[in-house]
């Protein structure tokens, strides 16, 4: 199986379909869709009418932190975080239909040794940040309680790639992959990775980032997919969206 | 995993002998079980030595090999052919090298009391650092190069064998820890590896010149300890310089050795195709005070070093590519008659900006002659005297480039096939970009016929610049009239 791993689309209509296309041209056999699919991105329609037609089809589907503010917008926004702005808009844009499969999407999702989750395997709706060595044994260790046989965890959540593993000290360590290589992830070890962001990535490079596992060769590809983020951020100022979140699809950040 | 007998199977492969029983692995020659189908080459099977107790460290590192000799080729590598499931059954099944370990050349030193000369060791670690930086060129680090770990097949060149202390760039290293630990051998380990930094191709141009401090005097230049206050003075302490042990070695070859063996990673060669070089041209080596030293180094200077070292952080390594190009081999090719001097002021400008702000850069300047250039009878075109006009040509054309310190090199080549001995130089020396001219119209004096940069181009196995001259200094000073 050639597992393709996409996280955090946001609403990025353009950068979804570019990652989809990518990822059926290197051959995946199976989508999953790890949360946040919607929140900041001017598109939330489009992109839910893709993902319903992809869980239709037989795609992982999870829930992310913007996918249930989106479904439960603040009343008032007191803090003014920008998350919450974008959410009561989304909020309006969608229909019932749409809203629905939104909430009722799980929040992890368990195939073999693999354990899918947006945030942290550790109290998954508290959606804490998988961001050190830490943070990573903690969700990891939740994995492995819910099932020893667990030997992947891959989250979305903090945009950014990266990969944890056991090395031959007793804590886990940090790998920062090169996009386009396939790192050997036997299963007889244990690994976490943090597989980037379609819609919105925060590393300073402008292209989509997500994932493909070859579950049957144990190897892991990090991947960036140059899309039209110019498109996406034309997209975001029509709709009246905070610039912000257009300025910071060109940057990367 | 207990010894197997010749004629046992294992996952289709049947056992034929015993090569080696190590203390970490057993090696078998093993050909496949079904008849008819063989890759064209003999195979040799590693099996990890495990037993109850001693299992991990020795697996990850098999672990590692097996992931790394899956992600490298070329000739200086086993062809990788097979794995076994790490957890049923572990082996690993590669091509099997023929020729002589380098091993045999230090056994064969000490068994006679007849060391190899100098030149036959300057070829022996030309082919080893060739080999290396093959591994650096995939963004890969051996970190484990010794004498027995390098096979020297009949051609001369080397194959680097066992990779379970080795870095890859792209993968997790699965060897680290949050505590850095010295890994590699005690005898042949870079000072960086000693404080646990890994992934840096001079650790590799170190260890090489271990090697060659071996096959020269015949001893270690550090020993081989066994405690941490033993490896740890490697990071202030020069060796005693081999002309004091032994008092024929050559002082080019003592340099390139003692220039190996410098404590601070960027003394050294800042690559092994860079050593490689000057192991290929021993006349070229640029001799400082390294080469010529007698004494060792005076302990005053140690005990400096000695606090500098105590309290040096070291600071991780950057990708072997990224590392390697930041000191290209720039190479000239030098027409070697009817030249303008548009041309070679050209050539000049163009090699000034490929060698750039690099200050590891170094410079191969190459004449190619055809062979009815010289006469064995004509004494006033005798090959002694021919090449000393073209390289006394080469000398004065390199005034006017921005050197800078940078080392420079020349180099006259005799042949029918100008391009293809340019190409091949190009190759065998690990050249990173290739300056030549290109050949434009309406020049009476062209230096190449117009083929041989297109050829040059074509097959060069690096970046190729072609320089358009500029307008002859006649026409200039006319127009300018």
């Amino acid at each position: 199986m050639k597992l393709a791993l996409l996280s955090d689309i946001h609403a990025n209509l353009q950068a979804f379909d570019a990652c989809l296309a990518d990822a059926r041209a290197r051959g995946a056999t199976q989508i999953a869709l790890l949360g946040d699919l919607v929140g900041y991105g001017a598109d939330p329609v489009a992109v839910m009418q893709r993902v319903m037609t992809l869980a239709a089809g037989g795609a992982w589907v999870l829930k992310g932190n913007h996918d249930e503010l989106a479904c439960h917008p603040p009343e008032h926004l007191a803090s003014h975080a920008l998350g919450e702005i974008t959410a009561g808009w989304t909020h309006a844009q969608l229909g019932n239909e749409q809203r629905e499969f939104l909430d009722a999407l799980p929040l992890t999702h368990q195939d073999g040794s693999t354990l899918l989750v947006h945030a942290s395997v550790d109290s998954p709706a508290r959606w804490h940040y998988v961001k050190d060595e830490r943070s990573a044994a903690e969700s990891l260790g939740a994995a492995a309680q819910t099932d020893a046989s667990v030997r992947y965890v891959f989250g979305g959540h903090v945009h950014r790639q990266t990969l944890y593993f056991q090395g031959s000290g007793r804590g886990l360590m940090q790998f920062l992959p090169t996009p386009g290589t396939a790192i050997p992830v036997p299963s007889h070890r244990s690994w976490l990775a943090t597989i980037g962001s379609v819609g919105q990535p925060r590393d300073g490079r402008t292209e989509a980032g997500y994932a493909l596992f070859d579950r049957h060769a144990e190897r892991l590809t990090f991947v960036r997919v140059p899309y039209d983020f110019h498109a996406a951020a034309a997209a975001i100022r029509a709709a009246g969206l905070p610039d912000f979140f257009a300025d910071r699809l060109s940057k990367g950040e | 995993m207990k010894l197997l007998e010749p004629g046992a199977t294992l996952d289709g492969f049947v056992i034929e002998a015993c090569l080696h029983a190590g203390g970490m692995a057993h090696v078998y020659r093993v050909n496949y079980l079904a008849a008819g189908h063989h890759p064209g080459f003999l195979m040799a099977m590693k099996v990890p030595r495990m037993s109850t107790g001693d299992g991990a460290e020795n697996l990850v590192g098999f672990e590692v090999e097996t992931q790394i000799l899956q992600s490298v080729s070329g000739p200086h590598v086993p062809r990788f052919v097979a794995a076994g499931d790490m957890t049923r059954m572990p082996y690993l099944v590669m091509e099997y090298i023929e020729g002589d370990p380098l091993q045999h050349w230090i056994d064969t030193a000490r068994d006679t009391g007849v060391r190899p000369d100098a030149l036959t060791i300057a070829r022996l670690g030309e082919a080893v650092a060739k080999g290396a930086h093959s591994l650096h060129q995939q963004n890969v680090v051996h970190q484990d190069l010794k004498p027995a770990n390098v096979v020297i097949r009949a051609s001369g060149d080397a194959v680097l064998l066992d990779f379970g202390l080795s870095y890859h760039a792209h993968f997790p290293d699965l060897l680290a820890e949050e505590m850095r630990k010295a890994i590699g051998s005690p005898a042949w380990m870079a000072p960086e590896q000693v404080v646990g930094v890994r992934g840096d191709p001079r650790s590799d141009v170190f260890a090489i010149g271990v090697m060659l401090y071996e096959l020269v005097t015949g001893e270690l230049p550090f020993g081989a300890p066994q405690t941490s206050g033993g490896l740890r003075q490697r990071l202030w302490m020069d060796p005693t310089p081999p002309r004091a042990l032994k008092a024929d070695v050559p002082d080019w070859l003592q340099e390139i050795i003692l220039r190996c063996l410098e404590p601070e990673a960027a003394q050294r060669y800042p690559s092994a195709a860079h050593l490689a070089l000057d192991l290929g041209h021993p006349d070229q080596v640029l001799i400082t005070a390294r080469g010529t030293r007698l004494r060792g180094t005076p302990w005053t200077t140690h005990l400096k070093r000695w606090f500098k070292a105590a309290g040096k952080e070291y600071q991780p390594s950057p990708p072997p590519v990224e590392q390697i190009d930041q000191v290209p081999i720039v190479m000239v090719a030098l027409p070697h008659r009817d030249v303008t001097d548009a041309t070679l002021y050209s050539l000049r400008v163009a090699v000034n900006r490929a060698l750039g702000s690099r200050p590891g850069a170094r410079l191969a300047c190459v004449t190619v002659i055809s062979s009815s250039d010289t006469s064995s009878t004509d004494d006033s075109r005798s090959e002694t005297r021919v090449y000393g006009q073209h390289l006394e040509r080469q000398r004065q054309w390199v005034r006017g480039v921005d050197l800078a310190g940078r080392q420079v090199s020349h180099h006259v080549l005799e042949s029918g096939d100008v391009a293809g001995a340019l190409v091949n130089y190009a190759r065998d020396n690990h050249v990173t970009v290739l300056v030549v001219g290109a050949a434009t119209h309406g020049l009476k004096l062209q230096p190449f016929i117009a083929t041989i940069p297109i050829k040059v181009a074509m097959e060069a196995p690096c970046t190729v610049i072609l320089v358009k001259q500029a307008l002859p200094f006649v026409q200039l000073a006319s127009a300018g009239a």
